[in-house]
């Protein structure tokens, strides 16, 4: 059971300002029923002096997604929008009295929502989805999310990671992603560039090296998760494989496959595909 | 305020009889079993008596029982045991939908290199039968599949499984953790190898269990050490809980047919009372094979977590599939398997009841719940054009 504070208590069971205003100044609306939690701020902002007056919420979540949701309709009620966007979601927990690790990002979504509506507010289209990189498949969440929140909260972990945004917390594939990502924010050496391949690899040596690959890069990787898979035959520059294991009838399956393939273009050669035989 | 307890597929109150049963030999006889005097070896004839009464229970000899400390020691021993026992074997099938302790355990073995089939089950949580068929050669340790899902309740076809199992003389393992004391288990009947059950479940203490062992099936132990349990698994018997379990499943026996229709009496009503005040609700599992004691309830538009919750606030317990009370961010991987939505996973409710709940207390929840519900769907941004008709 979650230990929760009073106030965390408190606020899910007598919860304030819920529902919709009427013809809202702003919306902001994040999360989906898919991932688990959703929230629909509406906000009313007085014109001239950028005070905002009055918030309201809906929530579909938990116990906590509830209390950060009124929480955060709390805290920015009479600040202006410029004050409000200084609201942290650590703010928001604090104004909790904390929150369980695992549920930071109940208050992360508070802080989302916050902002898209005064984007909206403002008139500020958000970037199109396609130009964000996403780095978990399995709850969608972008590179620029998770470099957001590190730095915002000084996560070092793919686990704090995992609690901020619940990127990592489905099937896992991409924690060595959000690794490199952390690698990248807090190490002051870069991350050391691939070594330099030979221009033009004979037939022999690249079979070689997708052996290679193959056995130490991504069967580890795989096994970790309980799949696994075979290397069939490489025809030129297509990779044939078998899926075995828990990978057989895996929903991420495509996934899986457009991972090796990606993972065999960046070491070996850009002309490789991946076929499952 | 009282509890109102309706999450017994967790854990179940210790029977009063069972306890009193335990009591002497957690305070006064606590010798033993394997010492040369009598205080201690006495405990050796009472352990003995257990055995049979948790062998009366499932129709199994009293010499095909083994204790263990709980359900998932059990059901790792099984396993264990068929791949120590047939070394040249490198393959086992089990479901999707198993309790962690064999599919967790199915999972560990595929990383070290066994091959692992997860049989899939449909939308109403049933076994695909023609995957079962093609799933097993001769290269199959053992084929473990549970005999009724903890979550919904649904129950498999465990007699069909094993008369095919059988025929093929593939070992077999059911987990039945959740069927003993809620199913009549006739095991000189039944095409079984080895059956797991757990004594938490049943109204006895937790921190013990039993492997059921067919007379003749090869057996390999877990935990190696002493001479206890006939070499089949080591260290100081649990007496005071092993005599409780014996008493639990005594008590079991005897009220079996009775209880089974009290407690689906309960169900039926709850169910009814719930799927008539609550709008958009549905029920997940099979529900013509079914424990007598489980209802798997999914409320759209709202999260478990936030359900449990609300209802603790009444002393009313009960359980949900959703991501948020599993301490990962995975909801059920159960209802996954059976490709419910993912918006009705968030929202489902398991609600499990044995013999200590009354008709009282399902009138209670039935008046409470949608209450809740409602007022969680006020707060939800989801379904308001539904709900407003």
């Amino acid at each position: 059971m979650w230990d929760y504070t009073k106030k965390v208590k408190e606020l899910f069971l007598h919860p304030k300002n819920i529902g919709e205003i009427g013809n809202p100044d702003a919306i902001g609306e994040v999360g989906s029923m898919i991932c688990g939690d959703a929230l629909r701020l509406t906000l009313k902002i007085d014109e001239k002096s950028n005070k905002i007056t009055d918030a309201k919420f809906r929530t579909f979540g938990c116990a906590s997604a509830i209390a950060s949701s009124s929480a955060l309709t709390e805290v920015i009620k009479g600040k202006t929008i410029d004050e409000a966007l200084k609201i942290s979601n650590q703010d928001i927990a604090d104004y909790l009295g904390g929150l369980p690790k695992e549920k930071m990002h109940c208050s992360v979504m508070g802080r989302e929502a916050l902002e898209a509506a005064i984007a909206n507010y403002r008139g500020e289209k958000k970037a199109p989805e396609k130009e964000e990189k996403i780095i978990c498949e399995c709850f969608e969440v972008s590179e620029e999310k998770i470099r957001k929140v590190a730095i915002e909260n000084h996560l070092t972990t793919v686990e704090d990671i995992t609690n901020y945004t619940k990127a990592g917390g489905g099937c896992g594939s991409c924690i060595p992603e959000i690794e490199a990502i952390l690698k990248d924010i807090w190490f002051v050496k870069p991350v050391p560039e691939k070594p330099a391949m030979p221009k033009k690899l004979t037939n022999l040596q690249k079979i070689a090296l997708i052996q290679d690959i193959i056995e130490k890069e991504i069967r580890p990787r795989l096994q970790a998760d309980g799949g696994d898979l075979e290397l069939i035959d490489i025809e030129g520059n297509k990779v044939i494989i078998g899926l075995r294991a828990m990978c057989v009838g895996c929903l991420m399956g495509d996934v899986t496959i457009k991972g090796i393939e990606d993972k065999l273009k960046e070491l070996v050669s850009d002309d490789i595909t991946v076929e499952v035989g | 305020m009282k509890t109102i307890y309706f999450d017994n597929n967790a854990t179940t109150r210790i029977a009063p009889e069972v306890l009193e049963e335990m009591e002497p030999y957690l305070i006064d006889l606590y010798g033993n079993p394997s010492s040369m005097h009598t205080f201690g070896g006495q405990l050796h004839n009472k352990i003995e008596e257990a055995r049979a009464k948790v062998g009366g229970l499932i129709g199994a000899e009293p010499e095909e029982i083994v204790f263990m400390s709980c359900g998932t020691e059990s059901d790792n021993t099984a396993l264990k045991s068929a791949i120590e026992s047939y070394p040249q074997k490198r393959h086992i099938v089990t479901t999707r939908v198993e309790h962690p302790a064999v599919f967790n355990f199915a999972k560990h073995l595929a990383r070290k290199g066994y091959r692992a089939t997860f049989l899939p089950v449909d939308n109403r949580g049933r076994l695909d039968m023609d995957a079962f068929s093609k799933a097993f050669d001769d290269d199959t340790a053992v084929v473990s599949i549970m005999y009724a899902n903890n979550e919904t309740g649904v129950i498999f076809p465990i007699e069909e499984i094993g008369g095919i199992l059988r025929e093929r003389k593939i070992l077999f393992h059911t987990d039945a953790v959740q069927a003993v004391g809620k199913l009549p288990i006739d095991l000189k009947r039944l095409p079984i190898d080895m059956l797991s059950l757990s004594g938490h479940k049943l109204h006895a203490p937790k921190g013990i269990g039993a492997l059921y062992v067919r007379k003749g099936t090869r057996f390999y132990p877990y935990i190696i050490g002493g001479h206890q349990e006939n070499g089949r698994r080591a260290g100081t018997e649990n007496v005071g809980s092993i005599i409780g379990l014996g008493k639990a499943c005594e008590l079991a026996g005897k009220n079996l047919e009775k209880e089974t229709a009290y407690l689906s009496k309960l169900r039926n009503k709850l169910e009814r009372n719930l799927l008539k005040d609550c709008p958009d609700v549905r029920i997940n599992g099979d529900t013509e094979h079914r424990l007598p004691n489980t209802t798997n309830i999914s409320f759209e538009y709202v999260e478990g977590e936030a359900i449990l919750l609300r209802l603790n606030e009444y002393g009313i317990c009960a359980s949900s599939g959703s991501a948020c009370t599993s301490g990962s961010l995975e909801p059920s991987h159960v209802l996954r398997a059976m490709g419910i939505p993912f918006t009705a996973i968030h929202g489902s409710i398991r609600f499990s009841l044995s013999r200590y709940n009354t008709e009282a207390e399902i009138d209670k929840v039935s008046e409470i719940m949608p209450k809740i519900i409602k007022e969680l769907r006020e707060l939800s941004p989801f379904g308001k054009e539904k709900i407003k008709k």
